[in-house]
């Protein structure tokens, strides 16, 4: 029963993981259509900021999860007000503008802090179940993961401003003739999905260690996520995640994480040939 | 109320409307009638700013609006209901009404919209189901009632009958022509359907190769060689 449980922690971590490092995307990608390469990076400018953070001593949780979204939220509006603004709508520059943003965040990671990896000291330590050890972080993970989920749901869903944004990613020039300021919302919009990558970026610097070139391994799990999960950024990101993490963790456990990661591709590969829509462009359809 | 002179717009290099000149005064209801292609839709979007102005000037009151974004023309009073509707298909009904209320400091969202639903008893049924699950007429009414939480001074109607059922064309007109007649809205609305402009407009200007090239009475869209070219035979 113990063992259940303990490997029931690490199913779950595994899907709040994939969850927590996708729902950025989701937003930005899902929503405004922007193929966003440097959300990797983004969620490596978190880490760094919590890493900076905890080393002049501010407050570990202040440090993991109030500094990143914050740093990186301020980083996103400029971008997006500097290259994204100019890019709506054309898809292969905005990737090519934002891989370009990934090298070139990478390179500045690298001259500034060098090519070692940071520490972040994990605020929670180990729990005993039973006469097994788990982490008390991944528990601390999980919440996290379901605490930004339900409120980005609450925003998107309950206030006006996700209103606009959900309008406005539906039809800008509609939203614009209503009265909406359309770039405001954009602007806002992609610092908000900025914002969550840097939460993602902070809450997992003390598992993930924090070093420059850490954000391709985050990149290729987050879009393979948004992608299968499809259309609706929230539903699509928790189907999918469920989906990948699961499968993930079974062949983990059966034989190594590198054959985890590889049943995590082929199931990717397997749904976009099943659902090219994704999961919510078949089920859940309508849904946020 | 509102001012065009000698406005030229098209799309990128290609002109569309050329050296369109005319004014509609507080309250009025203004047709305007043309065949497909001779610039009745370019000239709504170019009031509303989503074509723009190359050369002249439209003037909204007393401000010059010819190269200020439509979101700002919007607040400023200009509503707009284009053709095809333009519904948010995956909002619900309510919620496409919500994204039609502009933030005054006076009026507050709820009562904006409770006094819409008010006139579109209609939309009672439908108010939670997606804009994209919604008949034809029902997304018109919608996108009336969304323009309307606004509160527009002039309202802009692009074809508002096109591919509606005629209960519902007259649903829609009776609306129209009480707000016009109970609160004075200015409407300039473009249409194919005859009886339709005949009954709800106060004249109507007759557009042809993106220029107003005259003017008739309502009455006159009675009889068919007066119009011309101006409507499609049928």
């Amino acid at each position: 029963m113990d063992l259940a449980v303990v490997v029931g922690i690490d199913f779950i971590y595994a899907v709040a993981t994939l969850a927590l490092i996708s729902i950025g995307l989701a937003i930005v990608f899902g929503m405004m259509r922007i193929i966003n390469l440097a959300h990797g990076e983004f969620m490596v400018m978190g880490s760094y900021s919590a890493a900076v953070a905890v080393h002049h001593h501010v407050n570990i949780w202040i440090a993991i999860l109030i500094v990143p979204p914050v740093v990186v939220a301020a980083i996103g509006a400029i971008i997006e007000r500097v290259i994204i603004r100019r890019l709506y709508g054309r898809m292969v520059e905005t990737m090519l503008a934002t891989w370009g943003l990934s090298l070139f965040v990478v390179g500045i990671l690298t001259m500034v802090f060098g090519d070692i990896t940071e520490g972040v000291p994990t605020p929670i330590g180990g729990i005993t179940i039973g006469s097994y050890q788990a982490s008390g972080y991944s528990l601390f993970v999980i919440a996290m993961s379901i605490v930004t989920i339900a409120g980005v749901y609450l925003v998107l869903r309950t206030s006006r401003l996700g209103l606009l944004a959900r309008g406005t990613m539906q039809n800008a020039e509609m939203a614009a003739a209503l009265g909406v300021d359309t770039s405001r919302i954009y602007a806002v919009t992609f610092a908000f999905g900025a914002a969550l990558a840097g939460l993602a970026g902070g809450i997992l610097a003390p598992v993930s260690g924090v070093f420059p070139n850490i954000g391709g391994s985050y990149i290729g799990r987050a879009f393979i996520t948004v992608i299968g999960g499809g259309p609706a950024a929230l539903v699509g990101t928790i189907s999918a995640s469920t989906l990948f993490g699961v499968i993930n963790q079974l062949a983990t456990f059966a034989s190594n994480p590198v054959y985890g990661e590889v049943a995590l591709l082929a199931a990717a590969i397997i749904l976009i040939r099943l659902l090219p829509q994704g999961i919510t462009g078949r089920y859940f359809r309508g849904s946020l | 109320m509102l001012e065009v002179e000698d406005v030229y717009a098209g799309y990128g290099r290609i002109p569309v409307l050329s050296g369109i000149d005319f004014t509609v005064a507080e309250h009025e209801v203004v047709g305007v009638l043309g065949h497909n292609g001779m610039g009745k839709t370019t000239l709504l979007k170019t009031l509303i700013g989503q074509v723009p102005v190359t050369s002249g000037k439209i003037r909204f009151g007393d401000t010059d609006i010819s190269n200020t974004s439509s979101f700002r023309r919007a607040r400023a009073g200009l509503g707009y209901v284009p053709q095809g509707r333009a519904i948010f298909p995956n909002l619900t009904a309510y919620e496409n009404l919500r994204m039609g209320f502009i933030e005054d400091g006076i009026h507050s969202e709820d009562a904006a919209v409770k006094d819409v639903l008010a006139r579109f008893p209609r939309l009672d049924s439908i108010i939670d189901r997606l804009g994209g699950a919604l008949s034809g007429g029902e997304q018109q009414i919608l996108a009336l009632a969304r323009c309307l939480c606004g509160r527009p001074k002039l309202l802009l109607l692009d074809e508002p009958t096109e591919g509606i059922q005629p209960s519902i064309v007259e649903e829609i007109l009776e609306i129209l022509i009480g707000l016009h007649r109970h609160q004075g809205l200015a409407i300039i609305v473009v249409e194919q359907n005859l009886d339709f402009i005949r009954r709800l407009s106060d004249r109507v200007l007759l557009i042809e190769k993106g220029t107003i090239t005259g003017e008739v009475s309502p009455e006159a869209l009675g009889e068919t060689q007066e119009l011309g070219g101006y409507v499609a035979a049928g």
